[in-house]
């Protein structure tokens, strides 16, 4: 899809920077424009962290997202800042494991994942963000599977590359 | 062509130095711009340079005078607060002629401010900051790529003209990471022999001296001539802008810089959609200002000009005196860390060229 403006939102530690940066690489590895724009207010230490990725196929203006085409939360106080940041007809993905209230908009397109039990099912509640971010690729095509799985091998760990593919194509089937 | 990379602008600023020979790094740290120091530190004893974390702002900016005045490439960085520390050491490198490159990362202000992206320091790093009839460039560059390019290009100018360039981007550019690419570069410009240093005899007969201080006033009249021509060269061949949207008449005329021009860009695509025509003039070098862009695009000018910022209002002011008079100057400005979205941006334009209709 040619462009797409994505916030990705939770707790300090649930590797959210590292989504969007995982994503960006992949909007990169096929030739399309990316920015990626950490918080780094005072929210960031001990509280909450978000970042704005978008990716393009023009040249990319703000690097903060406020119309967002789709919004990943793992945790209450996201949802509750960034529900409306998404734009009418946009995607809203929910870790249900941490987010104990409903959505309350009805315009959007809304997919609950129980991402930390798959992700202690593929070996660690650690790599839940990588379940949402494969629920996120799938649903979005933003970037191909092939791409994203490229740019984990090449900027992540090692160690964990087999972990995180799991748990990336277990919210991929989630999402289908 | 090399391999584009992702890097945050504050790492790829780090990078740039280096790439440009920079041999000498002096810093102290604060946000939004610590990883420019932390990446340095890593990086400069790799391909053993010299990182050095000074006890003080006005440390870190005397180191970057003594390495100067040694003959070497020469870098520090900081964020408003740390570059009105900085700012006496300034003066005195822009007095004592000597070419260094300085990274504002600028937060909001006046004092200790925020820490969110900002453009207050436009007075400070365009009209002075320190003491004296000084001038330095300052480059405001709106993307990594760009800053990347325009680190590397300041090193050279700063060589050039023997004088302090600055680096000047907002937190947003700073903590953002897009991809960039490092080109083999080779400079165009005829680069001195910097024969002034004080790096030893090496066969002269004198000791070069490196100094600001003139008492007598005939001395220092003249060193300000001297200074003078020099900046007068600089405005004739530096001046740096991007001209935007200006194929055919335009309903008004904005004009903003930095990270900032890119969210304007946006409203013009908005505004476009809804019949209202806007063009960007976007300084690149923000001294020397760049009047000629204005004189370049007045006839096209149908409504008058909008300098948008991401201050209380600084920069409008060498936008009346390009205009001088021409042609209505309105102003739209968020402070203290607020980043105007594009739709704040095109509501304000529709209504002005609104209520010009």
């Amino acid at each position: 899809m040619p462009h797409q403006e994505i916030i990705f939102a939770g707790f300090g530690g649930q590797g959210i920077l590292s989504m969007g940066k995982f994503l960006a690489h992949a909007g990169l590895e096929e030739n399309l424009n990316v920015s990626w724009f950490p918080s780094y207010g005072p929210e960031m230490r001990g509280g909450t962290s978000n970042c704005s990725v978008i990716v393009s196929d023009e040249p990319i203006g703000a690097p903060l997202v406020t119309d967002a085409t789709a919004v990943v939360v793992m945790n209450r106080p996201s949802l509750d800042k960034f529900e409306r940041y998404v734009v009418k007809g946009g995607l809203l993905i929910i870790d249900s494991d941490l987010v104990n209230r409903e959505p309350e908009r009805t315009d959007i397109e809304v997919i609950k994942i129980p991402a930390q039990r798959i992700a202690e099912e593929v070996g660690s509640k650690k790599i839940a963000n990588m379940v949402l971010l494969g629920a996120l690729v799938e649903k979005t095509k933003i970037v191909s599977m092939e791409s994203l799985l490229k740019a984990l091998k090449e900027h992540g760990k090692e160690q964990f590359y087999e972990l995180n593919k799991k748990a990336l194509e277990r919210g991929a089937e989630f999402a289908k | 062509m090399a391999k584009k990379v992702l890097m945050k602008g504050n790492e790829a600023i780090g990078e740039a130095a280096i790439h440009a020979g920079c041999q000498c790094f002096f810093g102290y740290p604060i946000t939004p711009q610590t990883e420019v120091a932390a990446y340095m530190s890593r990086r400069m004893p790799q391909v053993g340079r010299v990182f050095l974390q000074a006890e003080s702002e006005v440390a870190a900016i005397n180191m970057v005078y003594g390495a100067s005045g040694a003959g070497v490439r020469v870098m520090t960085s900081s964020s408003s607060p740390g570059i009105s520390l900085k700012s006496e050491g300034i003066s005195y490198i822009a007095g004592a002629e000597l070419p260094c490159v300085i990274i504002n990362i600028v937060r909001g202000g006046p004092g200790l401010g925020g820490i969110q992206p900002a453009q207050s320091d436009y007075f400070q790093a365009t009209k002075g900051g320190g003491h004296g009839d000084y001038r330095m460039v300052v480059y405001a560059p709106s993307s990594v790529q760009e800053l990347v390019d325009l680190v590397q290009e300041a090193f050279d100018v700063a060589d050039q003209y023997r004088n302090p360039v600055m680096v000047m981007g907002d937190g947003m550019l700073g903590q953002m990471m897009e991809p960039v690419e490092f080109k083999e570069r080779q400079t165009t410009r005829n680069l001195p022999e910097k024969t002034w240093a004080a790096n030893g005899l090496r066969g002269r007969q004198n000791h070069n001296v490196i100094n600001s201080l003139f008492l007598k006033p005939e001395e220092l009249e003249a060193h300000n001539r001297k200074l003078q021509a020099k900046y007068a060269e600089i405005e004739k061949n530096e001046v740096k802008y991007e001209l935007y949207n200006f194929d055919g008449e335009v309903d008004l005329a904005i004009v903003s810089y930095g990270t900032l021009a890119r969210i304007c860009k946006n409203a013009i695509k908005m505004l476009e959609k809804e019949g209202i025509k806007v063009g960007l003039i976007r300084p690149i070098t923000l001294w020397p200002y760049p009047k000629k862009a204005f004189d370049e695009v007045m006839d096209k000018v149908k409504v008058g000009f909008i300098s948008i910022e991401m201050s209380e209002g600084q920069m409008v002011e060498d936008v009346k005196l390009s205009v001088n008079g021409r042609k209505p100057v309105f102003f739209y400005g968020r402070s203290g860390g607020m980043v105007p979205t594009p739709a704040e941006i095109a509501k304000k334009i529709k209504e002005i060229v609104g209520g010009a209709k």
